[in-house]
């Protein structure tokens, strides 16, 4: 149905050579490009990351001083979160949205390639303050006023510029998807029809486009107040270091669903498949979905309890933030009625799957503890939150964009993957990041503060338990590389469906998907 | 072609989606970008250690040229192929959507900046002169009166604040009030453009051509008299960015107004070059259109900003 012929500029292949990725055009080239990009700052960022851990071994400063931690805080955070796991999620949207949707392409082809060009230029002259004689970003990726104005090292205008750099990227990247979703969807797809990873993908990209003006907002009073003497976060002229962090966590809290519920698109398409049933509850998704969307614009104070908010302002986050409990719980919920009864097979993709509901869930309800304002006071700026997030992130965010990689590399290859191989790598990672955050829940609710390099001796145990499963989870990925290096390079052939299950017109395209696909569009019934 | 549209659901389907093959200009874009935003950083942290920063504004520019120089030719091919009939109805709308959701996140770039303005007005400076919840932070400057219009920071030493604001004068001295004349300029150019637009669509050529000069006129008007009233402000009433959280929230929110101005006026200023070539049709003038949008959204800004930063 999809392979009615049409202009003749489609039947062209790729260009040859490095010109091919340079001025490409094409949404799978460019979602091919920002895929490889986030994986290589996901290893430097894991980088970063052993770096912290090595000097986190044992008590005591042995590796790098307290300036350079910090550095590397700083930058892991800020590499992880904007180099890695957005550009992957885009990646994947580029890759997956005009084939789910019965798309030519992107909306805007040429914006596309800018979107992503944009981004390595930002990530080099971000890296390039390592090596500056003031060091790098210190600190940490909340880059919280004053530390980062008036006491900051003087690459923080270098920091600025980059994040600005990235905001037009994805701007731009967003303007793209919601236009593509809008505008390009095959006749008959209609907004009800579309598969769960459209969806969310859909209202990540509006979530961005609201949030991402208000960062480059934030960092351009920073700009202001560091190199032309204003005092938007400075007491002494009549402005507050708090209203830095309104602004930043107005920005921060709806990034940080930017950067799950693309995750949680990914999951539903492969719980599904591999449960070989329909999804559970698909209207209940899309309006849960939309609802956590709606109230991550009216939390983001609860990142802030410790800062003197007056008490309506306490009581206010405190309740809007525990609402988002009730939608998130009708989407794990409905991926549990989806496993129900199912005949599941427990391929990669489903194990990462699988692992992303239940470890996500236990991250969901720290968050909830987090989320009680009088409780906080005693978890705010310890291990217990970095537990939290990076429980939400890593076999959140990272595990669904591995699960994605596993799922769809047949289709982008043509080849399988090593079945054997990921599912030690799902085994290695799962064992290796539990063995990592998990006793960061104990450290923290001991009383051990986040972001120092040096800790008291009661702390040295799980430190140490903490640092070996870092290390287990950091050079496991390299086993992640190799798998897909190696489907990429050849392996067994993949049918057009690759899943028994599968479902949607991205299985019904051959495998390698054709450099073009859908250029006239396919009619959905 | 014809055979596989048949199906289609409307006639957006009858001519393929075009999708250029390749493009340079992205990565020079991304390129000029780079440079231009890389050479800035060094340039400010040189001028701020006082040292020169000659060749980092040299290359700040050349960065600045080729983004410049690489869009132009951008926007030039952009407007040959449709002229070359390759742009369907269905890639205009992609246009269109293009331009709102543009035109959203930069709702949202001037919500953060009016967001901090509301804040500090509606808190910060109360609890620093002492009132409510956190008025223990009057402990630092024990002698800081609350106020807005703030002419007297906490800390004056540090900054000092302005002898006195942009707020309005009274009925008395409404002639040389600016901020309202700058208001009224506005407001008409919008009913210019709009007038523009409907002589274009009526495929009035001289009236389109007539009114939307008229429409940068007024834009360039508008800026003529934001630098008046800057230097007005520099000079006279010593309001400046380093006079305090006022200064701060005055410059920031106006100036970003004014430079949005200025882009608009550019881009309507290259629609009245476009329609003296003979560009537009009644029925396709998209990027007159996105102009004039653009424009109207610039308008809606300053009267948030009149009301909120100069009146109330």
């Amino acid at each position: 149905m999809a392979t009615g012929h049409g202009h003749d500029d489609h039947h062209h292949g790729p260009a040859k050579g490095i010109t091919r990725w340079l001025y490409t055009t094409n949404h799978k080239d460019i979602g091919t490009m920002y895929l490889v990009f986030s994986l290589a700052m996901f290893l430097l960022g894991g980088t970063f990351a052993l770096v912290i851990r090595a000097e986190l071994f044992q008590p005591g400063l042995q590796f790098v001083t307290p300036n350079f931690f910090n550095q590397m805080t700083t930058m892991h955070g800020l590499v992880m979160v904007f180099g890695a796991v957005m550009p992957a999620f885009v990646g994947l949207a580029n890759w997956m949205i005009p084939m789910m949707i019965g798309a030519p392409d992107m909306a805007l082809p040429r914006m596309n390639n800018w979107s992503f060009w944009i981004l390595p230029f930002a990530f080099l002259m971000l890296s390039s303050t390592l090596f500056m004689d003031s060091g790098a970003p210190n600190f940490g990726w909340t880059f919280y006023a004053p530390l980062s104005t008036t006491y900051a090292p003087s690459s923080v205008t270098f920091f600025i510029f980059a994040v600005h750099m990235m905001g037009v990227s994805s701007i731009m990247g967003s303007i793209n998807i919601i236009a593509t979703i809008q505008n390009l969807r095959a006749p008959g797809m209609t907004y009800m029809k579309m598969p769960l990873f459209v969806w969310t993908w859909l209202i990540t990209a509006y979530l961005l486009l609201a949030v991402m003006p208000v960062l480059a907002g934030v960092v351009t009073m920073m700009l202001f107040d560091i190199h032309f003497g204003t005092s938007f976060f400075s007491a002494a002229g009549g402005g507050d270091p708090v209203l830095f962090q309104h602004v930043f966590w107005f920005f921060g809290h709806p990034e940080v669903y930017i950067m799950i519920l693309p995750a949680f698109g990914v999951v539903s398409e492969i719980v599904s498949t591999f449960s070989r049933k329909r999804l559970f509850g698909y209207d209940s998704m899309v309006y849960a979905t939309s609802s956590i969307a709606f109230l991550s614009f009216i939390v983001w104070a609860h990142h802030m309890f410790t800062t003197g908010m007056p008490l309506a302002g306490e009581l206010f986050f405190m309740y809007a933030t525990m609402l988002i409990a009730v939608p998130t719980g009708v989407k794990v919920f409905n991926w549990i009625a989806t496993m129900f009864k199912g005949s599941i097979s427990f391929e990669t993709p489903m194990l990462f799957a699988i692992a992303f509901v239940v470890l996500f869930t236990m991250g969901g309800f720290t968050g909830l503890m987090l989320a009680i304002s009088p409780a906080d006071f005693q978890y705010q700026d310890t291990y217990f939150v970095v537990a939290h997030f990076h429980y939400v992130l890593v076999p959140g965010a990272v595990f669904s964009i591995m699960a994605a990689t596993y799922y769809w590399l047949p289709k982008w290859t043509g080849n399988m993957y090593d079945e054997n191989l990921g599912r030690l790598h799902f085994w290695l990672s799962f064992i290796g990041i539990n063995v990592l955050f998990f006793p960061q829940h104990f450290l923290g609710l001991a009383g051990m503060p986040r972001r120092i390099p040096d800790y008291a001796l009661q702390f040295a145990d799980f430190n140490m338990l903490s640092s070996i499963g870092a290390f287990i989870f950091g050079f496991s990925q390299l086993l992640f590389v190799f798998i897909v290096i190696k489907a990429a390079r050849g392996g067994k052939k993949a049918t057009a469906e690759v899943w028994d299950g599968s479902h949607g017109l991205e299985w019904t395209v051959p495998s390698p998907a054709p450099y073009h696909t859908f250029s006239t569009p396919p009619v959905i019934k | 072609m014809a055979n596989v549209s048949k199906d289609a659901a409307h006639g957006d389907y009858d001519q393929p989606y075009y999708v250029p093959e390749q493009s340079k200009f992205p990565i020079l874009a991304s390129f000029g970008m780079g440079l231009f935003i890389f050479s800035m950083g060094h340039m400010l942290n040189d001028l701020k250690a006082n040292e020169s920063a000659t060749l980092w504004s040299w290359m700040t520019f050349a960065g600045f040229a080729v983004l410049a120089v690489t869009l132009f030719n951008w926007f030039a091919t952009q407007v040959r192929e449709n002229h070359q009939g390759m742009a369907g109805p269905q890639l205009k709308r992609s246009y269109v959507l293009g331009m709102y959701w543009f035109i959203f996140s930069e709702v949202m770039f001037f919500a953060a900046f009016f967001g901090a303005l509301f804040y500090v007005r509606m808190w910060v400076v109360g609890w620093l002169g002492g009132e409510g919840d956190r008025g223990v932070s009057n402990m630092l400057w024990p002698n800081f009166k609350a106020s807005w219009p703030l002419l007297s920071n906490p800390n004056p030493e540090l900054f000092e604040g302005p002898e006195s604001s942009m707020a309005w004068p009274g009925f008395s001295s409404v002639a040389h009030y600016l901020p309202l004349w700058n208001t009224i300029l506005l407001l008409s150019s919008s009913v210019t453009v709009h007038i523009a637009h409907t002589a274009l669509k009526n495929n009035q050529r001289q009236k389109l051509t007539l009114w939307l000069g008229l429409t940068v006129l007024l834009g360039l008007t508008f800026l003529f008299l934001q630098v008046t009233e800057y230097r007005e402000a520099y000079h006279e009433l010593g309001l400046t960015l380093h006079s305090g959280i006022y200064g701060s929230t005055f410059f920031l929110l106006t100036g970003f107004h004014g430079f949005h101005v200025t882009l608009g006026a550019f881009m309507l200023s290259v629609m009245w070059f476009r329609a003296l070539k003979g560009h537009f049709k009644p029925e396709d003038h998209f990027g007159f259109e996105a102009a004039s949008w653009y424009w109207h959204f610039v308008d809606v800004v300053w009267v948030c900003l009149f009301l909120f930063v100069y009146i109330f």
